[in-house]
Formats: C-alpha cells, structure tokens, sequence
C-alpha cells in the first residue's frame, strides 16, 4: 500500500543509504582510476576496518578511537600490501591483479574468522547518536542520519585531497597519463603508493562507521563489494563525482523498489547498471577512453 | 541389457524372499536380516560396493564454513564430527540410538570429509561430487540452507548415494522435491508453523495484522506461507511482506515499509546472519517497540548473539537444550557435546548428530551399506529412539515424524547461566502437525 509518508522515508533511506556506498566506493574508485588495479581486496579492508575499530572499542570504549583506529591501520595495510604485492602486479594483465587481490581478500577474511570467529561482533553507535529520531513524516536511527553527516564531510575532506592539493592534482595526472607524470620527475613509484593507502583507509573508514548499523561478521565485506562494483560502474569507473553520484542513485533505487516490491530491490540495481553499461559504457561521469 | 538385469534382480529378489521366509521360519530370524544374502547379488549401484570395500567408509558433509549461515554450519559440523566419534568408538550414548554399533559401521571406521559450501546449491554439489568421485562416499550431508538440501537431494537421486539432510525448513525438502535417498530429521516450515500458530493466537489473540520478512527462496517462501496458512483461521492477514535476498547487506528499506506498514506482528523468516542483522536493525528503526517479533523456524545462537532482543520472543524449534530435564539423552548428549565443544548444542548440532545416528542405525540393521537395503530400513517406519524421544520415519515422504519445540526468550533475570536463553513453552507430538504424505507433491523416484 502506497503512503507519501512511506514514500519520503524511503527516499531519505535512499541517500543515507546511497551516502555510506559512495564513501566506500571512493576508495575502490581511486586506486583503480589511478593505479589501473581493480581491488578485489576492498570488501576485505572495509571489514577489516570494522574488525580494527572493534577492537580498538574493545578496549578503550570510545567511539572517536575506534574510528581512528579503523582508519589508520587500514591505511598501514594498505601501504605494506602496495610495497609488499601490489606493486608488482601494475605492469602485469589484469586477469593476475584480480586473481591476487581476491586471494589477498580470501587470506584477510580467513585470518579475521580464525580470531574473531563467525560469530557477529557489535560495535555500538556513540550514546548520543543513539535512539530514533523523528523526522515528521517518519522516525530514523539517529545514527544512520549522523552517517549521511560524517560521510559527507570525508567524502568533502576527500575531494579537497584530490581537487585542493598538489598531492591530488599529481594523482589525478597520474588517472590521466602515468608515464607524462613520470617523466616530469614525480616520484609515481612513491604517489601509487600512497593514493593506494588513502584508498584502503577510506574502505577501513567506512569500515568503522557503518559498523554500528550492521553488526561485523567476516563475511561483511562480500556483499557490499558487489554493490561497490555497481556505484562504481554507474558512476563512472575511476571518476571520484562519479562514485558519488552512483552511490546516491543506487541507495535509492534499492530504497524506492522496495517500496513498490521488496523482491525486486537488488534485481533493479543490476538492471539499472545494465542500462548503464549498453548506454554509457564508461560510466555516468567517466570519461570515454580512460581505463 | 536392462531388461536382462531386471528379470535377473526380480528373479533373485524371489529366491532371496523365500530363501529369507524359509530361513525364518526355520531359524526364527526375520527376512530383513537375510538381506545381506540378497545385496550381495545385486549390480554396483551409486558408490557401491567400491565405497564400502575397505576398512573405512567416507561421509561427504557440504556445510557452509563461510557466509550468512557460516556460524550455524559450524555448530553442525560439530554435531557430525562428534557423532563420527562415537561411531567409531562405540560410544554408550551413540548405541542408545544404533545398538549394533561397536567400532564404527559395520565394523569399517567412518571418516567424514567435509568441504565449505557458503550456503551455495553448486558449490554444495560440486564438493560432494568430488567425494563421490575421488572418496567414493557411502552417505552425503550438509545444508544450511533448503536450497542446497534440494540441490543434494537431485544429487542424491541421480547418482544413487544416501544423502540425510543438515538444517533445512522447506516443505519442499521432503515435499515436492523429496527423493528415494534422500532422509530428513529435522522440523520443517509445514510444522514449525502448525506447532507456533495456536501458541501465537492464544498469546497475540485473533485477527491480527502481520508483516512477514521472507529470504528468497524455497525455505523462505514455503515458511512464511505455511505460517500465513496456518493463522488465516483466526483472522490474521498479512499487511506487508518483505522478500529479500539471501546475505542482504542491508534491510533498511525493508524495515521502512514494516513500520509504515501498521503491522502488530513481525513474523520474521530470515535465517543466519540475515535473522541476526534484520532483527537488531528492526530495533534500531523502531520497529521491535511497534510491534512485536516472532521467529517461526528458530536459528542457531541468535539470542547469543542479538544480546537480548530474543527475549520475550515466541520460536518454534527443533531442539533446546534444556529439554534435558524430561530426555534423558539429550541430557547425555548435551554433557558429551559441552565437554568436547566448551558450550551447550544447539539445534543443527543435535539434528547432525541424530541424522549420523540414525543412518548408523539403518545401515547395521540392513547389515549392508548396499543402498536401497539401507532405504528400505528406513522405509520400515519403526519407532526408534531420537534426542526428543521416540521417532519415526515415514515411508512415503522419508521425513522423520518428530516433535517441535516452542520456545520463548528469557528476560535477562530469569536466566540461571549465560546460556539459559529460552523457556521450553510447549513440546508438540510431531504426528498431529504434519500434512498428510502426498500433500506437496512428493514422489520418491527409483530404488536403482
């Protein structure tokens, strides 16, 4: 049965939803637009975000400790994994880079259930982010409206990082031409190697905040690295607006058709990247031609 | 060639009844005891003879180590690991079930090769082809989920290899999908729901508005509306029904229309992690103060790992392990399991270890591992010990006529220990549940 007030809460559900993909996809999207390496070790690191957080909770009790806990040894991961792995896989097909990031990601989630076990683990959201608050025409987990604040401001501090700094524009040159940037002197070598910390740390990052929403298991990274993979395709592969963008359309097209038939949520998703891909294969905001 | 091999099988089927008719006349011995003689004639069949030619026999469990239902697989892993040991042992509690038993089956140790199937059908037949082929396994196990039940099942059918079920609540299971070597122990959707609809009525009353929260496939689909069947007398509708995908990573948008839905009820079908995340994002939106949660087919530590928001709630099941104080065996197995495990069984545990029991059983009686022998022990329909008391299978459909348990959550100070998490409300006969054989299309299929 159809409501307005039904309606308006799945549309706000959408961009909370739609906000929390887009923060993991930017991370997904960055290292691939500008290293050229498709990480299936992503969902991994957005779980293993969440396993680090819980821990840090653990023990200190302070969500602000579990955030940055989260974040930064996602980060030091990610840059021992690109010193320690990747980096030997950007000259090599794409068939083995995806063949070692999802062992990578196999390695990573075994090791998680081999400590933690299966056994789902809480992270709680902050007492003051707790409860349900109304917004008149419906009641919403306080903490998932904090979410859509707390993305939009990393994903803010992101597109100052990349559109703001010297360290962005290299990068974005480097998305652009690898070689040019190169042999204008950059130390690439050195970039690759922190945009692909900077992208395990936002995985890690969501990681953490969305722990509180869903409840960690090993597993947790599975299923939204196919959703990443879809906003990243809709948006435009490698296009940092474009994750975004995807993230928004995809949390509200799971929201709306749920509305209309719940069975059909996830099936519209991969139609609408279908669509997508036949109409515009690079992408809502990628450009033609870049890989 | 077939017609051949017919009129020779038909042919000894005759001499070995009235050799067997002679025999008991003259001995006293029933003519199933003869059955030796007669499986000895028979043409290789499935993984027999060559599977049960040497001193072991292999067992092949599909059981999901990873996923949503990851957590309820390794307790049923458990379970089988644990039954393995004492048939190989012949263990005091095991010969409760399978007297014959002294050192494994038939005097062969029994070894269990087990491989993850995430919960997915073609990963589940993949590995247990691989058993088949390289283990030449007697019996396949596993499931988690129906879907993989009904996938083993074909399976089991098609390459002539026993096949007991793990978890699995579909009607479908032993219903239209049911097969002549596949065996099901546990409750199911049909009497999950036949057992909690008149304790959810007396408790709730009648003509109540529901919200159902349905996974996608066989199990989800035939609970939910076994549930819905099962209350329409009394009034209840369903307002709202939210059908989500196996392993959905979110169920906000669900959990929107439940609330806007002006639902009394939430009867919630999710299973695993998926019952897990959907029942603490409920709370978090709300919904558990709007209305209240019932869980028809129980799953697995999810009061454990809710952390209270189990309680209250009504679940029929198949197993809890505080029926200890009326069954002696469970009381036994539940000393036996925590001593090796460190924590009380739950319900897939204790359904393995009764499945792995019970074929033990069958298999020492028919004195042969030769399939349809084992099938047709089964098929005797005789009332034979359970970890719920006496049991039987039903011939017609190979579903085990067992009991159904409903539950209700603890309040966090009525608990005596940490794992004291339900009140045993009501334990139901399992006969008076069951629909009736024929009811959902089952059709066994062939012997050979």
């Amino acid at each position: 049965m159809f409501t307005w007030a039904n309606f308006f809460s799945q549309v706000f559900n959408g961009l909370a939803l739609g906000a929390l993909l887009a923060l993991i996809s930017s991370g997904l999207t960055i290292i691939y637009g500008t290293l050229g390496v498709l990480n299936l070790a992503h969902g991994a690191m957005f779980m293993m975000g969440g396993y680090a957080g819980y821990v840090a909770y653990d023990a200190t009790g302070s969500f602000i400790v579990a955030v940055a806990a989260g974040a930064l040894f996602l980060l030091v991961v990610g840059v021992a994994l690109e010193r320690g792995v990747i980096r030997h896989f950007y000259h090599r097909p794409h068939e083995d880079q995806l063949l070692v990031t999802f062992g990578l990601s196999i390695v990573m989630v075994e090791v998680v259930r081999l400590i933690f076990s299966s056994l789902s683990k809480t992270v709680p959201a902050p007492a003051m982010l707790s409860g349900i608050t109304s917004l008149g025409i419906t009641f919403y987990p306080t903490y998932r409206i904090a979410v859509v604040g707390i993305v939009a401001v990393a994903l803010l501090v992101l597109y100052f990082v990349l559109y703001r700094t010297r360290l962005g524009m290299i990068v974005r040159a480097g998305i652009e031409d690898s070689e040019m940037v190169d042999s204008l002197g950059i130390n690439v070598d050195r970039i690759f190697m922190v945009v692909f910390g900077i992208g395990a740390m936002a995985a890690g990052f969501a990681g953490i905040v969305n722990a509180p929403i869903v409840s960690l298991t090993p597993d947790v990274g599975e299923a939204i690295l196919v959703q990443t993979f879809v906003v990243v395709v809709i948006g435009g592969v490698g296009s940092f607006p474009g994750a975004v963008l995807g993230g928004l359309i995809a949390g509200e097209i799971i929201s709306i058709t749920s509305m209309i038939d719940p069975a059909y949520a996830y099936i519209m998703l991969f139609a609408a990247m279908t669509l997508v891909l036949v109409l515009r294969p690079y992408g809502l905001l990628g450009v033609r031609g870049r890989e | 060639m077939s017609a051949n091999s017919h009129s020779r099988r038909d042919f000894l089927r005759q001499a070995v009844a009235t050799g067997a008719g002679l025999g008991a006349l003259s001995t006293g011995l029933t003519p199933f005891m003869a059955m030796p003689v007669w499986a000895k004639d028979e043409p290789p069949i499935g993984t027999w003879p060559g599977g049960s030619q040497g001193n072991s026999v292999g067992i092949g469990a599909a059981v999901p180590r990873t996923g949503t239902y990851a957590v309820q697989g390794e307790d049923e892993l458990k379970g089988w690991q644990l039954a393995v040991e004492h048939i190989n042992s012949g263990n005091d509690l095991l010969k409760k079930f399978s007297p014959k038993t002294s050192k494994g089956v038939l005097g062969k140790e029994v070894k269990l090769y087990v491989a993850d199937s995430a919960a997915k059908p073609n990963q589940a037949v993949q590995a247990e082809q691989g058993f088949i082929t390289q283990n030449k396994i007697v019996l396949m196990t596993g499931s988690t989920s129906s879907a993989v039940a009904v996938a083993l099942n074909k399976l089991a059918q098609r390459e002539k290899v026993l096949y007991v079920t793990g978890i699995s609540g579909s009607n479908d299971t032993t219903g239209k999908d049911c097969v002549r070597y596949g065996f099901r122990q546990n409750f199911f959707g049909q009497t999950a729901a036949a057992a909690i609809a008149p304790v959810l009525v007396k408790q709730f009353g009648k003509n109540k508005k529901v919200a159902y929260m349905t996974p996608d496939y066989t199990y989800g689909h035939t609970v939910t509306k076994a549930v819905q069947d099962a209350t329409k007398a009394d009034g209840w509708t369903t307002v709202t029904n939210q059908v989500s995908p196996l392993g959905a990573p979110d169920f906000s948008s669900y959990l929107l229309n439940i609330a806007n839905s002006g639902a009394d009820l939430l009867i919630n079908v999710n299973w695993g992690h998926d019952a897990v995340l959907s029942i603490q994002q409920a709370k978090q939106f709300g919904v558990l103060d709007k209305m209240k949660l019932v869980v028809p087919y129980q799953v697995p530590f999810l009061a454990r790992e809710t952390g209270g928001l189990m309680q209250g709630v009504y679940a029929a099941t198949d197993y809890w392990w505080t029926i200890e104080d009326k069954y002696p065996l469970a009381k036994a197995f539940n000393a036996e399991f925590e001593k090796k495990y460190g924590y009380k069984p739950e319900w897939g545990a204790a359904n393995a270890y009764v499945s792995f029991a019970h074929w033990a059983r069958m298999v020492e009686a028919a004195g042969t591992f030769y399939p349809p022998a084992v099938i047709k022990e089964y098929e005797k329909g005789e009332t034979i010990p359970s970890l719920v008391g006496d049991v039987n299978y039903r011939p017609e459909d190979h579903q085990c006529i067992r009991p159904v348990i409903i539950v209700k959550g603890k309040m966090q100070k009525d608990m005596k220990n940490k794992e004291d998490f339900y009140d045993i409300v009501e334990i139901i006969p399992g006969k008076g549940l069951m629909q009736k054989p024929d009811e959902f299309g089952c059709k066994l299929g062939e012997y050979t």
